[in-house]
């Protein structure tokens, strides 16, 4: 029996994938709200995890499945790192404007 | 026992590395007892050799370059020519060690004295041992090392380093000569070694090669290497300078045994150059120029030491004029001779600047045949054999050669008379003043004059004895000798025959009239001397005063200034050009610009560096943009 993925066409995932990859690049180049950049880029991530599921189920090799879950457990990580550090930024600027990291510069 | 010979060299060695490594912490007593030891054990050794050994014995210790374009193996070669050198070098090396645990005894650097001292032995040793070029060079390359460690051996004063650094310096120009000489003999052989055995094979049986532009080059090019360590026009210049060395090593390196080497070196190659006829005769006119222009500088000296240096030079000029006219033999027999009256000589010197407390001018000397009677009586037996008394082994020797010389031109042998007559005049010169007359230092020295000790003294005794019977090793037909040494030495040549069937032809009666000659005008040149300087109240006059000719002569004929003008001048501009402007100005200007230009130009780039972090992601995504396209369009 076929995959419930495979009902939809492949070019369908394709186009969905990257319009949600461009809202994604979108946000976060014009964005300047450190937690809508950080959404923003979740949004990038997970087009590209249906992407791979996608095509995974198409050419039926499981391990573009298997990298769906590395990347969701990398992600996980990394917005643990990401909030904690908008956090701090926000403990110190009162601001979670991503501008204010200009401070930063030498 | 086959393998003992490597002992020989590795013997002085051991000394060396004991004495260098352990001797500063070590008594003197035992320090000299150790240097001595080594020698006394090597000679035994070498003696041994001499009575068991016969013909050529080839030795192969270990292979020491081994490629397809070069083989060198570690081998040594015993024979007549190797078993005589090593019976000098051993022999006078003995007596010189022996020497000098007296004469070295108040000195701060005794224990490096005596390590220096072995090594020069052990490579002196190698250089005489070495089975093919390459052995022989790296001997050649070690003793030019340790005459320039010994020469500087004090080294707290300038001006001895200077004559140190001459030395090596004047010595490396020789070398070059050497080494370019044993490139070309392994292009016109043909072959990947330099071993003699197959350099010496091919030459005799390419007996066409005679006279050709190859072999003339390879044997004056080794004989540029021969005037550089043995001093010789125009590479003498180091020797006289070479004095500033404790009066020992002057005996043993710079009299008897390294300045030899270059002799040595072309005995050993006499199949080559008994191919090249014309280096012969430039080796023949070289030896007579040295031996009659060093003789002329000798004359006027009044340093001890300055005299026997340049009486050595002209010795070794009458060595090489000897070569020259293909009388290998006798120009070792007078190696041998000379190591022996000439070591005597220094030995001696040694002795009168010990009493003196280190002044060596003979202008303050004078009437010390009292106070040092064993000295006196040594030396003069020292200055009668390098005159050419008959009796005494200088007057073999340098009868033998020059009667060879007459009978290849009869010019040559009236200047190699002129220059025995000044040899004659010299010698009696420095030993009238030394010994004769009234003491002329000051009465603080002359309180302190004494008889060396037995130390210095038995090793005079030995070198005069040898320096009386030294000449009957080789005493020549005409005295009804059997000519032993010739004899001995014969397997190491290849063509002697001609040359000692025309040596006979000279009859006797001309021998006896060409000697009479000879040691006519030396007998009278003796009394000139006497007449001249016997009295003591004739002494030379002080530097300041001395003009005329005699002023250019007493100045070594400006020589030295000359080089310094031609060469060394020049040469110091040069580097100096190429220090402050090819790598001050030049090389160290386009490095440092390019410093700058990195320093000035990171100053606008590291604006980039905004700190704008949208600004970055931008970046970002137009460099990933870029990427992408540039993938698609590789596709």
């Amino acid at each position: 029996m076929d995959s419930v993925i495979k009902l939809i066409p492949l070019n369908n995932y394709i186009y969905l994938s990257f319009a949600i990859f461009a809202i994604g690049v979108l946000g976060v180049l014009t964005r300047r709200n450190a937690i809508v950049v950080f959404m923003s880029i979740e949004l990038m991530l997970n087009s590209v995890n249906l992407l791979l599921s996608a095509f995974s189920a198409y050419s039926g090799d499981g391990a573009g499945q298997v990298f769906v879950f590395f990347i969701m457990a990398v992600a996980a990580a990394e917005v643990a790192v990401g909030l904690a550090i908008i956090v701090l930024l926000f403990r110190n600027t009162n601001s979670v404007d991503i501008n204010v990291l200009k401070r930063l510069k030498w | 026992m086959a393998n003992y010979i490597f002992f020989i060299p590795l013997l002085p060695l051991l000394g060396f590395i004991i004495n260098g490594l352990l001797g500063k912490k070590m008594p003197k007593s035992i320090v000299g007892t150790i240097g001595t030891l080594t020698m006394v054990l090597a000679f035994s050794l070498v003696v041994y050799t001499f009575f068991t050994s016969e013909g050529q014995n080839y030795h192969f210790l270990y292979s020491f370059i081994d490629t397809p374009y070069l083989k060198v193996p570690f081998e040594f070669l015993v024979d007549p020519l190797s078993i005589t050198m090593m019976l000098i070098i051993t022999g006078v090396g003995t007596l010189i060690h022996l020497y000098s645990t007296a004469y070295m005894h108040e000195d701060e650097g005794f224990y490096r004295y005596f390590a220096y001292l072995n090594l020069f032995v052990f490579f002196m040793l190698l250089l005489v041992l070495g089975a093919n070029y390459v052995i022989m060079f790296i001997g050649w390359e070690g003793v030019g090392l340790c005459s320039y460690l010994l020469i500087g051996f004090w080294f707290k004063n300038q001006n001895y380093n200077d004559a140190a650094k001459k030395a090596f310096i004047v010595n490396r120009v020789g070398d070059l000569g050497f080494l370019l000489g044993m490139f070309l003999l392994m292009d016109a052989t043909k072959s990947n070694n330099l071993d003699y055995k197959e350099v010496f094979g091919f030459f005799k049986s390419n007996s066409e090669i005679v006279g050709t532009g190859t072999i003339t080059a390879i044997t004056l090019l080794l004989f540029i290497g021969a005037t550089g360590k043995s001093a010789q026009i125009p590479l003498y210049t180091w020797l006289p300078d070479a004095m500033a060395g404790p009066t020992p090593v002057s005996a043993l390196i710079h009299a008897a045994t390294m300045v030899t080497a270059g002799i040595y070196m072309i005995v050993r190659s006499n199949v080559l150059f008994m191919l090249a006829p014309d280096t012969l005769l430039i080796i023949a006119i070289i030896g007579v120029a040295t031996a009659l222009f060093a003789a002329t500088i000798g004359l006027f000296q009044n340093d001890i030491k300055k005299v026997l240096a340049y009486s050595t030079v002209s010795q070794l000029g009458y060595m090489f004029l000897a070569l020259g006219v293909g009388a290998f033999s006798s120009g070792l027999f007078h190696v041998m001779t000379h190591a022996f009256f000439k070591a005597l000589l220094f030995l001696g010197a040694g002795s009168v600047i010990h009493a003196m407390h280190h002044e060596q001018d003979i202008r303050v000397m004078g009437g010390l045949s009292k106070k040092l009677p064993i000295t006196h009586l040594t030396f003069l037996i020292g200055t009668l054999a390098i005159a050419g008394i008959p009796g005494f082994s200088g007057f073999f020797s340098k009868d033998a050669i020059l009667a060879f010389v007459f009978q290849s031109s009869p010019v040559l042998w009236g200047l190699g008379v002129v220059g025995a007559i000044m040899t004659a005049f010299y010698m009696f010169r420095l030993y009238f003043l030394t010994f004769w007359g009234k003491f002329r230092g000051t009465h603080e020295q002359e309180h302190h004059l004494h008889e060396s000790p037995l130390a210095m003294t038995l090793p005079l005794i030995i070198l005069a004895v040898l320096s009386i019977g030294g000449g009957f090793l080789n005493l020549g037909e005409v005295f009804g000798g059997s000519a032993l040494l010739d004899k001995y030495l014969e397997p190491v040549f290849v063509v002697p025959t001609n040359y000692h069937a025309e040596v006979h032809h000279l009859s006797h009666s001309t021998e006896w009239i060409l000697m009479a000659v000879s040691v006519g005008a030396i007998l009278a040149a003796i009394i000139f001397a006497y007449t001249q300087y016997g009295s003591g109240k004739n002494v030379p006059v002080a530097d300041d005063k001395i003009s005329g000719i005699q002023k250019v002569i007493y100045n070594k004929y400006y020589v030295d200034e000359l080089y310094d003008a031609v060469i060394v001048k020049p040469l110091y501009a040069l580097s100096t050009f190429g220090h402050r402007i090819l790598d001050n100005t030049i090389i160290d200007g386009l490095v440092n610009s390019f410093g700058k230009v990195v320093y000035v130009s990171s100053d606008y780039v590291r604006r980039i560096q905004t700190g704008n972090t949208s600004f970055y992601i931008l970046l970002m995504v137009i460099g990933s943009v870029v990427l992408l396209a540039f993938n698609l369009v590789i596709k």
